[in-house]
């Protein structure tokens, strides 16, 4: 196994714990740190992968650091969202009505 | 050549209106958005005039190449795409500017996000390359949520954390998925794709989770649960935009992608599966808008269910004559924009209806056809299309898939067609029966602004005029698609 496939099943691994951890998780905070889990992993593949035989590949890098600006965007978005559900209701996950 | 130089503006300007929009007094907000629509009309149509006398092209944005640069496609998809949006939009704005007058504080975001959510659709339009087409969508999907989130409400703050959560599960589905394509082609271009692509393993796994995590933003069944609360909670004008474009944008990219890959990688159980779980779209989200006892949600239910329709496509476009394949992409698209425009009516008629009334609730309707008229005859028309009645674009599109149907010998679509037709009468005809009747007189009956009521019927005799008018709007449609431009 070379070292990209390392980082790449790792990135795997990674993704299939934040999945299992946005699955069972009921608090929100948790769920956006499962997410973020999940989103570290798919960076990991994306630049792990791609580095596999055919050398050091800007692309990828590129990509995952958009990727970064993305989750980070995303995170900071949920996390007012969150906190102003919070505020208005009391509870800290979502009513599981519908 | 003005149809060149307009490619870049048609997402440069939205963006720039949107952190314009956010850096003037809330009070500016309206009058500066509504300035931003002429250009960006402008452009859109000078786009559209350069697909038609040039031909479908490649735009590379700053001049730079792929895959460092930003490869723009204009096609007749992506345009038709673009114009639709911009009907839409442009309308959507126009009442939002009169139906948010009485909500200031939801109305200084409303602007900002109007315009990093059209960037973000036109983006994705325009997009050549799948990593372009993720940030098309991230922009797009976080605009929607914040959008959806406005009205400030706790169902409204819960609604928007569910679309949330749904909308980045989805999103970094398909992100595992483009890490799989590139790491295994090294492209990221739609047509380099197209050249190297087969059928092995890694495309398969890459392939589904693709359409996982599109299948949960286009909210298909089974995964439309955050739908109704998101669509059916927001301000009117957001659940107009949301209903009619935005979940379009998922759709589209899964098209793309089904067109991209081709018929020799996509496999022919897969596009079964879409069509039996559109089936399913079909017939629960009519079951459900039926059920509904507000009068938006009855609306969003029956978005949960036109969407089914559009995943018909992939049963009869992969695997059977190029005619029916050809009969399939054009009803497709065709039952595309006229749900867009039909939904859209929809949504504002049933919030003027709502204004007029003061409720939500539909047995609260009663006499309202004496009242509001044009309200209830916009609904109406809009219905028609939403039923498949001629003469609409609803009655073309189903038309066609009819066809395609037969032609590929899967006679189980018909059923489909035929079934889902009825249940639209069913829950449109609902509203209708309730509005007709003569009951007790409410002491209060607002009249809302004429601007609302114009905007509404404007888009439901869209509805009805694209059906009539077809054949050229399906001719352009087809340039520089596989389905050729005869």
């Amino acid at each position: 196994m070379s070292g990209a496939l390392v980082f790449a099943a790792s990135g795997v691994v990674l993704f299939g714990l934040g999945l299992f951890g946005f699955i069972v998780h009921r608090h929100l905070l948790r769920r956006l740190l499962a997410f973020n889990i999940m989103g570290s992993g798919s960076f990991l593949v994306l630049v792990g992968l791609a580095q596999d035989g055919r050398g050091v590949d800007p692309v990828p890098h590129a990509m995952v650091i958009t990727g970064i600006v993305v989750a980070v965007a995303s995170t900071a978005l949920a996390l007012v969202v969150f906190r102003r559900w919070y505020r208005a209701s009391g509870r800290t996950d979502l009513p599981e009505d519908t | 050549m003005i149809g060149l130089w307009s490619i870049p503006l048609l997402f440069a300007l939205p963006l720039a209106l949107g952190i314009l929009t956010l850096l003037v007094a809330p009070a500016w907000r309206v009058r500066l958005s509504l300035l931003g629509l002429i250009p960006l009309i402008v452009a859109s149509v000078a786009v559209a005039a350069g697909l038609v006398l040039d031909g479908p092209q490649v735009y590379a944005l700053g001049d730079w190449d792929a895959p460092l640069g930003i490869n723009l496609m204009v096609d007749g998809l992506a345009v038709g795409m673009i114009l639709l949006t911009t009907l839409v939009a442009s309308l959507c704005a126009l009442y939002a500017a009169v139906y948010l007058r009485d909500l200031p504080a939801s109305s200084s975001f409303f602007w900002p996000l109007l315009w990093f959510l059209w960037a973000g659709m036109n983006g994705i339009w325009l997009a050549e390359d799948i990593f372009n087409l993720y940030v098309g969508l991230e922009v797009m999907g976080l605009a929607a949520v914040g959008m959806v989130a406005l009205r400030a409400t706790p169902p409204a703050l819960a609604a928007a954390m569910r679309y949330l959560l749904a909308a980045l599960l989805g999103s970094l589905a398909y992100l595992l998925g483009v890490a799989l394509l590139y790491a295994n082609y090294g492209t990221l271009s739609m047509a380099g794709l197209h050249e190297v692509a087969t059928p092995q393993v890694t495309t398969h796994v890459a392939l589904a989770l693709v359409i996982l995590g599109l299948l949960l933003k286009t909210a298909l069944f089974p995964l439309h649960a955050w739908l109704p609360p998101a669509h059916g909670g927001a301000l009117t004008p957001v659940s107009a935009l949301l209903s009619a474009l935005v979940i379009k944008a998922s759709f589209y990219i899964l098209l793309r992608f089904w067109i991209t890959l081709g018929p020799e990688v996509t496999p022919l159980f897969t596009a079964q599966l879409l069509g039996a779980l559109g089936a399913g779209a079909v017939f629960y989200g009519g079951w459900m808008a039926w059920r509904q006892e507000h009068l938006k949600q009855l609306v969003a239910y029956s978005t949960v269910a036109q969407i089914g329709y559009l995943f018909l496509f992939f049963p009869l476009v992969t695997g059977t004559s190029p005619e029916a394949a050809r009969l399939a992409w054009d009803g497709t698209l065709m039952m595309l924009i006229a749900h867009a425009l039909a939904k859209a009516a929809l949504f504002l008629s049933a919030g003027n209806l709502i204004l007029a009334i003061g409720s939500p609730q539909i047995s609260h309707m009663v006499g309202v056809s004496r009242f509001r008229p044009l309200s209830l005859f916009s609904f109406g028309l809009a219905g028609v299309s939403l039923m498949g009645l001629p003469p609409s674009g609803g009655f073309t599109a189903k038309w066609l898939l009819l066809h395609s149907a037969i032609l590929s010998g899967q006679w189980w679509w018909l059923v489909v067609l035929l079934i889902g037709g009825l249940l639209s009468a069913a829950y449109i005809f609902k509203v209708f029966r309730v509005s007709f009747r003569e009951g007790p007189q409410t002491d209060y009956l607002a009249t809302p602004p004429r601007v609302l009521d114009v905007t509404a019927m404007v888009l439901a005799l869209g509805a009805i005029l694209i059906g009539l008018t077809a054949y050229q709007p399906l001719h352009w449609l087809r340039l520089g698609s596989p389905f050729g431009a005869g």
